[in-house]
């Protein structure tokens, strides 16, 4: 569009008093309606209102204007609205710009009205000069293939598959463990209903594992995934378990099996064979051999009455196509460093998931904890491994990795636990050792009543001086300084030390971050694309988030989690169509020499470079894939003769509101 | 304000989702800073290309802010990485150019962090009030 074709509508917003008590907004517009190519220039109380909009709309007809410049609040409030009003006007959305004279002028500068003014007349006249070299764009869309991939069957993976089954899609669910279940099956009872957890599992994983639309993959692991969304394609590596689909659980094998390893199911609590089976009501209920442990004497081929070993079994690669992904994967749990609390040197110094195990193993099969305790004294000790605040927790070893966050159900789950202990062992005498307590959920704090009403003592320490666990002939002792009663040192004998350990990232999230391209925090659990915003998407389209993975949460809202990343990724399956943002990076093929610089700083791997003929010679050239193109511009920063750029972000875009302004 | 006091100009690139939020944080909270910046709002810092900063300096801008997410907190990823090994490179142009390294700065600034932003635009309009005007700016 040549330079005198440009109209130009400025629309100055009062935001009540917010902008028009600083800012003088008269004086603005006047300013705007002088600038080249401004044709209409307007100021208005509330511009996002109802007749500002039809205003703007019936000046775009009147005035023939071909660019709108809004001076209001920040785009991140209303870009959007204003950019339906110029389509709605007539205009292509992307032919508007967005001043922000509120939250970047009028509410920072108040105390300086007159200098505000200028500002805001300076905003203007960049935004005015980015207007006139603004390009209409296009959305374009693309077909969505109707089938999901759920990776991780926790809890909230396995909600999340069942929804969308019910809704009728199918779906991949992909569980790295041989059992579905996640960390939910490993513990003992519920709050805030007193539940076994596994009562409550069972009903999922039977689902899972028979839905008709559900497609079970355990042992198996994603390779890699490539695509965007509503076409993603993901390599699944699925493990050998060595034993078939005939195996009927009976068991005759894990008898004669002869190695006896730890079992990971209990922490370490107990041992397993190399052939087991991690629970009794293990989903599927196949038995599985440990090929690291396993030492081939093929003891267990001899006595297997339905032939379902294979030792030979090689792993398998599966690839499938899907259009979207739930990332559902959990967490792992704080191990605390060798020492800290006693961890690790006394035997007696357990995790709060460890005695989860036990009081859990205590119930289904022995009689007594592993360790044959029958504890006389258990003292509880909170926030190990969350609040680490630098300067104030001291880490045990050099390099540790501070968790500076709180990991929300130590808390209840505890003073659960303090409770069940209390129930098990009526003379038992229960301590509870903690920083703060926070029973924020519904029924949380009946357990603290209960608690306090059982005689469970709690004692409250202070961060800096955290209480010290030391040993002695007749056992161990907790030190603490108890700020309720004045910072005494208080010294409580115990003969086991339960220690509320965090929830951490899982140790393959940062992996399963670069496959699929999605966003870590800096905890290291993956982040969303808008904490309030858009909670469950991530910054790659098509790809959501559940349950633990993405912080520490309950089971309660892991389920919630669960449902609602299924109802996200349901409304893209079933609309079988997707609008890509055109802001997306071109390639001026005119002057791109095939240098090759945009490629590696592509995170996206959305640039290839492509070979054609010209005039007999072959010549080379850089081809952005839209689909996958997020529009970050690594790209346009690289290229050294700046012929491949993000639409909507041109340098001519970006120059134009530096020169405008230099100039006073 | 003393009449013909020099007040420097500043452009700030801030990325969309970190720095650009954080500094409408600080208005939301009403935390002030000095007028002279002025901010340009990109998607990414990642994506801003030295030649744009180097334009800018020369052209007489007296300094130049670009701001992103955190580190880990990028939401491209990494594209504030590149950033930050972008403007490595810069300092070494820059220097070429007899441009004061302090014109040039680089911070992460989360949506959370309006303070942050507000002290940022602070300090370099002080630090750019001593610097003086950019000598470009003269000739």
């Amino acid at each position: 569009m040549s330079e005198e074709q440009l109209k130009i509508g400025v629309y100055v917003c009062h935001c009540g008093a917010n902008i028009a008590g600083v800012i003088d907004v008269e004086d603005a517009t006047r300013y705007a309606q002088k600038l080249p190519n401004v044709a209409v220039a307007k100021h208005y109380v509330y511009m996002c209102s109802a007749p500002a909009q039809a205003m703007i709309k019936e000046d775009i007809k009147q005035h023939d204007l071909n660019r709108v410049v809004v001076a209001s609040c920040s785009p991140r409030m209303h870009e959007a609205t204003f950019r339906r009003v110029v389509h709605e006007g007539g205009l292509n959305p992307y032919l508007f710009e967005m001043t922000n004279i509120r939250e970047q002028c009028a509410w920072v500068h108040a105390a300086e009205a007159r200098k505000a003014t200028k500002k805001a007349k300076d905003l203007i006249r960049m935004s005015v000069a980015r207007a006139r070299v603004l390009a209409p764009l296009q959305k374009r869309e693309v077909n969505v293939i109707s089938r999901a991939l759920v990776i991780g069957a926790g809890i909230s993976g396995m909600r999340a598959a069942l929804d969308l089954a019910e809704r009728g899609f199918d779906v991949y669910l992909v569980e790295k463990a041989p059992y579905v279940g996640g960390r939910m099956a490993q513990l003992n009872k519920l709050y805030p209903t007193d539940e076994y957890a596994l009562d409550v599992l069972k009903p999922l994983m039977e689902a899972v594992s028979s839905h008709p639309k559900i497609q079970l993959l355990t042992n198996s692991e994603i390779s890699t995934v490539d695509g965007y969304i509503g076409n993603f394609k993901a390599k699944i590596a699925v493990k050998p378990r060595y034993v078939t689909r005939n195996c009927d659980a009976c068991g005759e094998c894990e008898i004669v099996c002869p190695v006896k390893v730890p079992n990971e199911f209990d922490y370490g609590l107990s041992r397993r064979k190399a052939i087991y089976l991690a629970l009794p009501y293990a989903v599927p209920a196949r038995y599985l051999v440990d090929s690291e442990n396993c030492n081939r004497c093929g003891k267990c081929l001899e006595v297997c009455p339905k032939a379902a070993i294979n030792l030979d079994e090689q792993p398998q690669e599966i690839e499938v196509d899907i259009g979207s992904i739930i990332v559902a994967i959990g967490h792992d749990l704080y191990n605390p460093p060798e020492g800290e609390y006693g961890y690790k040197i006394y035997e007696n110094v357990i995790t709060m998931p460890q005695l989860e195990r036990l009081l859990n193993r205590n119930d289904v099969a022995n009689p007594e904890p592993s360790n044959g305790l029958k504890p006389k004294s258990v003292v509880f000790i909170s926030c190990v491994g969350a609040r680490q605040e630098p300067g104030i927790y001291s880490p045990i070893k050099e390099g540790q990795k501070l968790n500076r966050y709180c990991s929300r159900v130590c808390c209840t789950a505890s003073l659960k636990n303090s409770l069940e202990v209390k129930r098990r062992y009526p003379n038992a005498a229960v301590c509870y050792l903690y920083r703060d307590i926070r029973t924020f959920g519904r029924g949380h704090e009946e357990y603290y009543r209960k608690a306090s009403e059982s005689k469970v003592l709690f004692f409250r320490y202070k961060a800096e001086v955290p209480p010290l666990v030391s040993n002695n002939p007749n056992g161990l002792t907790v030190t603490v300084q108890d700020v309720l009663t004045n910072n005494e040192a208080i010294a409580i004998p115990a003969d086991l030390v339960v220690l509320n350990v965090s929830m951490v990232p899982p140790a393959d999230a940062s992996d399963l971050q670069t496959k699929l391209k999605i966003a870590g925090g800096t905890e290291g659990f993956f982040q969303e694309a808008h904490t309030k915003l858009r909670p469950l998407e991530t910054p790659s389209d098509g790809i959501y988030l559940a349950g633990t993975a993405q912080g520490p949460r309950d089971v309660t809202d892991s389920v919630a989690m669960g449902s609602a990343a299924a109802a996200k990724a349901a409304i893209l399956l079933a609309r079988g169509k997707v609008e890509l943002e055109p802001i997306v990076a071109y390639v001026d093929l005119t002057r791109c020499d095939g240098c090759a610089m945009c490629v590696e700083p592509c995170t996206f791997k959305a640039i290839t470079i492509e070979e054609y003929q010209e005039r007999g010679a072959i010549k080379k050239r850089a081809v952005v894939n839209d689909a996958l193109c997020k529009g970050c511009g690594a790209c346009a920063a690289t290229c050294p003769p700046k012929c491949i750029y993000v639409k909507h972000f041109t340098l001519d875009q970006i120059s134009a509101m530096i020169n405008a302004a230099l100039v006073e | 304000m003393v009449e013909g006091e020099f007040e420097p100009l500043i452009v700030a690139f801030c990325c969309n989702w970190c720095a650009y939020a954080g500094a409408d944080l600080a208005g939301t909270s009403r935390i002030p800073y000095p007028t002279n910046v002025r901010i340009i709002r990109l998607m990414c810092s990642g994506m801003v290309h030295p030649a744009l900063v180097m334009d800018a300096l020369m052209r007489g801008v007296d300094g130049v802010l670009i701001a992103g997410c955190h580190p880990g907190d990028c939401h491209y990823t990494d594209g504030n990485l590149k950033t930050e090994r972008r403007v490595e490179a810069l300092t070494v142009m820059m220097e070429d150019m007899d441009i004061e390294r302090e014109r040039l700065r680089l911070e992460w600034i989360s949506s959370s962090e309006g303070e942050k932003f507000a002290r940022v635009m602070r300090e370099m309009t002080e630090q750019m009030k001593k610097l003086g005007p950019n000598p470009f700016k003269l000739g």
